[in-house]
């Protein structure tokens, strides 16, 4: 049996799943000290399911923590950023482009060094050791707990980021060390971004690994704890510790999953509406679209892997304006148990016009009285035609295909919507992102340049398969469930030797499930 | 435009975007460059070519390689104000003033960061009016001035002079010599004087970019259909430029392959309005051929843009996704990229993509 939780900024969800099925579930309020709040969903759902923790197998978490920490400037560290470059690539200077209240939480220290490689894999110029070391003693003597170090084309060859890694360590060993080639492709910027961003939290993620733990000891449950990474495979607590910028996103990814999941459907529109947002998104092979352009995320721009999803002003908590022609984009968002109208408060949300429309048993559907026909007509037309439009962006053909509804605020909606082929609530609808959690697989990529001119191109990709393959297995992946979902290839314009990016994913499952 | 600074920066890139075509290089980088030396309090003047003295040196520069690279061995202000140095060496007097070759994408950018760096002003023209990817496609050869000498050069000093037969040549050679540097390298080529500048160059093309990504934000600020600031702004535009909305669609479909050395392929679009209106638009890194329902309603040079559908920004070849909602936005080039010896040298035909050359207006 395996447990899933979500911890999401107001709510952490919780189900314990078993052979493919949901045994229970529950939602806890989110605290302060996030170990409590998994803690208490996690006593909830085995006191509900009179399971005896020693059945648990494994305790997947999936947390929103780190972005909100980066977007609200808490909790953040300290930081040094070497860029191995020189003589090439200095031309911008770390961080450029930041928001200026954030550069001046993380008040960095930024250094360029010799090193890093060309598109080809030659040195732009040599790791310098000693140049490494003044620059290590110069850190010495600040207040620094956290470094970022990030090569030209790292994503290539990481040899020189982790030479000098190994060179922080024997000088500073207390020090925390982000590499940029673990977090970002190329591109220098972006990566280089991202990497930051990782350090300034490495702290926060020691904390909060430390917090999960605890929970779970107290909770006496021995079995392995995974986080759940942006693309919805798993990592061990150990590397989240060094890399929890890669947590970014999991939310959406796993209410996506977990929503493809409760439908038994492998490709789909996703619609998870919350209280105050929907989220619109694509499952392809029970995977979601990854996003193509760069994403920002609090201000900094990155390119790191993030599901493609549109962002609607539309959940259960939307305000409603104008005799229903007007829903949201504001919400009365976790006040709506005071605020709605079926709840004593003097707000109409869409929630009062659900629960006026389909009869529903929420809070007290007599205060309703007096609401015009006319305005939940106007209000349901507002919903529907959000909906339409924000589902119509994320398909890619003009035929009609099956949408999926999750999420608390799913109740705002039970028909149809146009372009969509079937309309499907799966059971456990609202706590999709904890099943989504609880479905996490390890993966193993690689993601380099290849010249096809050497085997030919049918024999490359077999090769970088294989790596692909031997790295989900060297994350814990049972060997026979692996298999390659993704194939990314991307010629290179003007190189040489038919060169090409190719970026191959292999995903297995956890042992034990 | 009269100057550059940081209050009309962003209208700028954006319209060095447009003008990108889809290629040209992301401009995020050289944005940011230029942001970088503009914070330092100063301004790049921007004068007209009517005001350089004929007899003056003017040497274009740009950066050479792919774009792809260029997001990792980012372009260098030292190494590109250094071939500038090189050039006026081998002529044997100063340059004036800077002028871009490539008004789209990055190299729209690069002369205004070396101006920041030099002091020198830059003519409001360059030599493609949009992006092309190679170095011959310039309204500067196409006009008899010559490519070489062409210094060829990085950030360790490592510096090549390219002294070839033709312009073509010029770019076969340089590219070689790019690729050896880790195909990204600072160009200074195409040396002239003030009256050749006049006689070849597409000019106000940097006030074009400005206005264009002016009249894109001044749209959104009123509440007016971004699309439309762009047509209304073409219709009044100081060089009375043709502009037409081509196609309303989403992204369908995406297709790229490398073929003889370039980054080539296919969107598909579908009308939002009628599904059974299908787009095609063939890049070569650029946009160079628009179709709909096969029949071409828009082709190389004439500029060929994707913009998001709500936002009018323009959207690279590289940005393109499946789902993308977009205008494609027609709009014709000068006359001097029109004529025979312009299009026998970046036409359809060249490209490969149309047998012959229909101007925008032409096309019903």
């Amino acid at each position: 049996m395996q447990i899933g939780v979500d911890v999401g900024g107001t709510n952490t969800d919780g189900v314990i799943m078993s052979d493919g099925k949901v045994l229970v579930s529950d939602k806890k309020v989110t605290t302060a000290n996030v170990g409590d709040g998994v803690f208490n969903v996690i006593k909830s759902v085995l006191d509900k399911g009179k399971i005896s923790s020693d059945k648990i197998t494994s305790v997947m978490v999936g947390t929103t923590h780190f972005t909100n920490a980066l977007v609200e400037r808490k909790k953040l560290q300290k930081i040094a950023a070497i860029r191995l470059c020189l003589p090439a690539s200095d031309s911008l200077i770390q961080m450029i482009g930041w928001p200026e209240d954030l550069v001046s939480t993380l008040n960095p220290q930024k250094f360029f060094a010799k090193g890093g490689y060309e598109v080809d894999g030659r040195e732009i110029s040599p790791l310098d050791p000693d140049e490494i070391n003044k620059i290590i003693d110069e850190i010495g003597t600040k207040d620094i707990e956290s470094i970022a170090v990030n090569s030209v084309y790292s994503p290539l060859n990481s040899e020189m980021e982790e030479r000098a890694a190994e060179l922080i360590s024997k000088k500073l060993p207390n020090v925390k060390i982000s590499l940029s080639h673990a977090i970002g492709k190329v591109g220098l910027i972006e990566r280089e971004n991202a990497t930051i961003i990782n350090a300034a939290l490495s702290k926060l993620a020691e904390d909060i690994i430390e917090a999960f733990e605890t929970a779970l000891k107290n909770l006496n449950i021995k079995a392995p704890l995974y986080i759940s990474q942006n693309d919805g495979t798993l990592m061990r607590p150990e590397k989240v510790k060094s890399y929890p910028v890669l947590t970014f996103a999991c939310g959406p990814t796993n209410s996506m999953r977990g929503a493809a999941f409760l439908s038994g459907l492998e490709e789909s529109i996703i619609v998870d509406i919350g209280g105050t947002t929907s989220d619109i998104g694509y499952i392809k092979q029970g995977f979601p679209r990854q996003s193509a352009v760069a994403t920002d995320v609090g201000g900094v721009r990155t390119n790191f892997r993030m599901p493609d999803i549109v962002s609607i002003g539309l959940g259960g908590g939307s305000i409603v304006r104008e005799n229903g022609n007007k829903i949201g984009p504001d919400s009365v968002g976790y006040l709506l148990t005071e605020k709605a109208k079926v709840f004593g408060g003097d707000t109409l949300t869409a929630t009062d016009i659900a629960v006026a429309k389909y009869n529903l048993d929420i809070g007290d559907p007599g205060l309703l009285k007096g609401l015009e026909n006319d305005t939940i007509d106007n209000s349901k037309k507002q919903i529907t035609k959000l909906l339409e439009d924000a589902i119509d962006k994320m398909k890619t053909s003009v035929e009609e295909v099956p949408a999926i509804f999750v999420g608390g605020g799913t109740i705002i909606n039970k028909e149809k919507v146009k372009g969509v082929s079937e309309l499907i609530i799966p059971d456990n609808f609202a706590v999709a992102n904890a099943v989504g959690a609880a479905l996490g697989q390890v993966s193993g990529e690689v993601d380099r340049v290849f010249h096809y001119s050497k085997l030919g191109r049918d024999k490359t990709i077999e090769q970088a398969s294989e790596e692909a393959k031997q790295k989900a297995k060297e994350a814990g992946a049972v060997e026979k469930s692996i298999e390659i979902i993704e194939i990314n290839e991307n010629p290179l314009a003007y190189l040489p030797g038919k060169s090409v990016r190719l970026q191959i994913k292999a995903i297995g499952d956890l042992e034990n499930i | 435009m009269e100057k550059l600074s940081l209050d009309n920066l962003e209208d700028f890139l954006r319209g060095t975007a447009f003008l990108g075509t889809g290629g040209g290089g992301d401009p995020y980088v050289g944005g940011l460059m230029l942001r970088q030396e503009l914070e330092k309090g100063v301004d790049c003047k921007l004068i007209k070519g009517s005001e350089v003295d004929d007899n003056d040196l003017i040497v274009p520069i740009a950066v050479m390689g792919a774009p792809t690279v260029i997001v990792e061995r980012l372009p260098n202000a030292t190494s590109c104000i250094k071939a500038l140095r090189k050039m006026e060496e081998l002529m044997g007097r100063k340059a004036t003033a800077l002028i871009g070759a490539e008004a789209g994408g990055i190299n729209g950018t690069l002369p205004f960061i070396l101006s920041s760096y030099t002091g020198l002003p830059v003519i409001d023209a360059d030599g493609m009016g949009r992006a092309f990817p190679e170095l011959q496609m310039c309204t500067f050869g196409v006009y008899g001035v010559n490519c070489s000498p062409v210094i060829v050069r990085d950030e360790k000093d490592n510096e090549i002079i390219v002294n070839a037969e033709n312009n073509l040549a010029s770019e076969q050679f340089a590219r070689v010599i790019c690729m050896q540097m880790g195909t990204k390298s600072e160009i200074a080529l195409y040396p002239m004087t003030g009256k050749q500048m006049k006689d070849t160059s597409v000019h106000h093309t940097c006030t074009l970019a400005y206005e264009i990504g002016k009249s894109i934000r001044e749209a959104r600020d009123t509440g007016k259909s971004p699309l439309n600031g762009i047509i209304d702004y073409f219709k009044t535009s100081f060089d009375k430029r043709y502009c037409k909305l081509l196609f309303e669609g989403k992204v369908t479909d995406l297709l790229r392959e490398s073929t003889d050395g370039w980054a080539k392929g296919t969107v598909k679009l579908t009308s939002l309005t009628d599904s059974s209106k299908e787009m095609t638009v063939e890049l070569q890194n650029e946009f160079l051929i628009a179709k709909v329902d096969d029949k071409p309603v828009a082709m190389v040079p004439d500029l060929i843009c994707l913009v998001d559908l709500e936002t009018a920004e323009p959207i690279t070849a590289e940005a393109v996704k499946y789902g993308q909602r977009v205008h494609v936005i027609g709009v014709s080039v000068p006359d001097n990229m029109r004529t025979k010896q312009a299009l026998d040298t970046f036409g359809p035909v060249p490209f490969k993509v149309y047998d012959k050359y229909i101007p925008i207006e032409e096309i019903s």
